[in-house]
C-alpha cells in the first residue's frame, strides 16, 4: 500500500526530550529537555502526559495556529489505552484519533493524517507521539526501581514527546509519499532483542516502498529506520544486500542508534526505542536538516514490535510492523 | 515458521554477552553478602547472648531492612546493574522485589495499587518456596522421621 501525496506539507514540529536524550548527540534539535524523569508530576504516567502537553504547547507557539483551528490530533503512545496521548491532547483540536502501532505509531499517524489532508477531508492535523522510559518499563517489564540486568541486545525506551503540524498550505518540506506496512511474523520471541524482531518488518516495508515507486535506495539522501538498534541495523543492511542486492551502506542509519551516544551512555545498551525515538530523530533532527537543505529527499521508516507480554507468556511469537514516509524539500 | 536465511544473517549479529564475568561478579558479591550475614549473626550472639537460631532471624530482618531502605532511597537498582544477580539472589533481592513494586504502584492507592501489586515479582518465590518447603519437609519426615 503505497500512496503519493500532492498537497501535504509540514508546517513545523515540536520535540521534548528527557534526561537521557539530553545527554545524547541530538540535544540541540530538541525544543525543550528535562533533567529528571518526573517533570514536577507525582507519577511517571502523569509525567508522560505532561510531555505530550509540552510538545503540543510548543507547537502551538511555533506555528501560531489557534487551538480551535486544528482539525485533527492523531497519535499514540505505549501506555494502556494510549492514555498519555488522550490525557495530553484534551481540548486541543476539533477531532481526535488515537493510534497504536507500538514504536511505528509516529509514521502510522503521519500516513493517516496525510491521507486525510490529501483527500481534502481536513485542512490540517497534528501528529503527536510520546513514550517514557519508566512508564514503559512498568508497563512491559519489571517495576521501575527493580533494575534487573538486561542483555546487550536490549533497547532502551526513549523519554519524550514529538509533534508535527501537517497542513495543505505550501511550506518548504513536503510529505511526498508513504507506504503502510503489514504485520510480520518471523517466529521471533525474545523481548530483549527487538532489533531482530523488527528488522524483517523494516525490510518488507522498505522493499515494497522502493518497488512500488520504482526507486533505488540511492534515490534518497538518507533512509532512517525507527529503532532497530545496533544489531538490528546490521541485520537490515546485510539482508537487503544478500537477498535483494540493495546497497544501504552509504545513506542508511537508525534513529535508535543516533539518539544516544552509545559509547558513553552504556545504560542505553543497543540503542533507543519507543514511539518517540523515531519522533525525536524524525521530527527533530531530520525535519530541521531538511529545512536547512542538508538533505533533500529522506525516507523515515518507523519500526514497531507489536509486543504483548501476555501473548508472549502464552507462548506466542512477537509480531512486528513498519511504516514508511518520504519527505522532500520543495 | 522460521525463515532459515534470516536466522542465519541475524545470528551473525548476535550481541556478545559476558556471562563468565557476570557469574564471577555474582559469585563474589553473593558470597560477600553471605559473609556479612554470618558476621551479623556472630556479633549478635556475642553482644546480646541470644541463640544462633534467634540471631539468624534478626540477621535476615537487618538485611531486609538495609535492602528495602536502599531501594527506597533509589540506589539499589544501580547496585543491581553493577553487581547483577549477586545481590538479587540473596534475601536482599527478595526484599528489593517487594519494595520496588510497592514504590511503583503506591500512586494507584493502597488496595488496587500497593496491595495487589506488591507480590508481583515475589509472589512466585513465596508460592513455590512454600510448596517446595512442604515437599522437602515431607521427604525429611518420611525418611528421617522428622528429626
Amino acid at each position: 500500500m503505497t500512496f503519493k501525496y500532492d498537497n501535504v506539507y509540514v508546517l513545523d514540529t515540536a520535540t521534548v526530550g528527557g534526561p537521557y536524550e539530553k545527554k545524547g548527540p541530538l540535544k540541540k534539535y530538541y525544543d525543550k529537555t528535562y533533567d529528571d524523569l518526573y517533570f514536577g508530576e507525582d507519577s511517571f504516567e502523569k509525567a508522560e502526559v505532561k510531555l505530550v502537553k509540552d510538545s503540543l504547547n510548543i507547537l502551538h507557539k511555533k506555528t501560531g495556529v489557534k487551538k480551535g483551528d486544528v482539525d485533527l490530533i492523531i497519535g499514540g503512545d505505549l501506555l494502556n489505552q494510549i492514555s498519555a496521548t488522550t490525557y495530553g491532547a484534551l481540548g486541543y483540536s476539533k477531532s481526535f484519533i488515537g493510534t497504536y502501532g507500538a514504536c511505528s505509531t509516529s509514521v502510522e499517524s503521519m500516513i493517516i493524517a496525510s491521507s486525510l489532508i490529501d483527500s481534502k477531508r481536513i485542512n490540517n492535523a497534528i501528529v503527536t507521539v510520546s513514550s517514557h522510559n519508566m512508564s514503559a518499563e512498568k508497563q512491559y517489564r519489571n517495576p521501575t526501581e527493580y533494575g534487573a540486568p538486561r542483555p546487550h541486545s536490549s533497547t532502551f525506551t526513549c523519554t519524550g514527546s514529538a509533534s508535527m503540524f501537517l497542513t495543505n498550505k505550501k511550506t518548504s518540506v513536503k510529505v511526498e509519499s508513504s507506504t503502510l506496512g503489514k504485520i510480520i511474523d518471523y517466529s521471533q520471541n525474545d523481548p530483549n532483542d527487538m532489533g531482530r524482531v523488527m528488522a524483517p518488518a523494516a525490510i518488507d516495508t522498505v522493499k515494497k516502498h522502493l518497488d512500488d515507486l520504482k526507486r533505488k535506495p540511492e534515490y534518497y539522501d538518507l533512509i532512517l529506520t525507527g529503532d532497530l538498534g545496533v544489531y538490528g541495523k546490521e541485520i537490515f543492511k546485510d539482508y537487503m544486500k544478500s537477498e535483494y542486492n540493495l546497497d544501504f551502506s552509504n545513506n542508511y542509519n537508525d534513529c535508535g542508534v543516533m539518539i544516544y551516544d552509545l559509547n558513553n551512555q552504556r545504560e542505553c545498551l543497543a540503542g533507543g526505542s519507543g514511539p518517540v525515538c523515531s519522533g525525536l530523530v524524525g521530527f527533530g533532527y531530520l525535519y530541521n536538516e531538511l529545512k536547512k537543505k542538508k538533505y533533500k529527499k529522506v525516507l523515515l521508516v518507523a519500526t514497531g514490535a507489536l509486543f504483548s507480554p501476555t501473548m508472549l507468556y502464552q507462548k506466542e511469537n512477537i509480531y512486528s510492523i513498519a511504516n514508511a514516509v518520504s519527505l522532500e524539500v520543495v | 515458521m522460521k525463515n532459515s536465511k534470516y536466522e542465519k544473517i541475524a545470528d551473525k549479529y548476535q550481541a556478545k554477552e559476558t556471562r563468565g564475568s557476570n557469574a564471577l561478579i555474582a559469585f563474589f558479591v553473593g558470597g560477600l553478602i553471605g559473609m556479612l550475614g554470618e558476621g551479623i549473626i556472630e556479633l549478635l550472639c556475642y553482644y546480646t547472648h541470644i541463640s544462633r537460631n534467634e540471631a539468624s532471624t534478626f540477621m535476615i530482618i537487618i538485611l531486609i531492612f538495609i535492602a528495602s531502605l536502599s531501594t527506597a532511597l533509589g540506589f539499589f537498582d544501580k547496585l543491581v546493574t553493577k553487581f547483577k544477580c549477586g545481590i538479587l539472589i540473596p534475601i536482599t533481592g527478595f526484599a528489593h522485589s517487594m519494595t520496588s513494586a510497592a514504590l511503583d504502584y503506591k500512586k494507584e492507592g493502597f488496595i488496587y495499587g500497593l496491595g495487589s501489586n506488591i507480590f508481583k515479582l515475589a509472589g512466585s518465590v513465596i508460592l513455590y518456596g512454600v510448596v517446595s518447603a512442604w515437599f522437602f519437609g515431607m521427604i525429611r519426615y518420611l525418611i528421617g522421621g522428622g528429626a
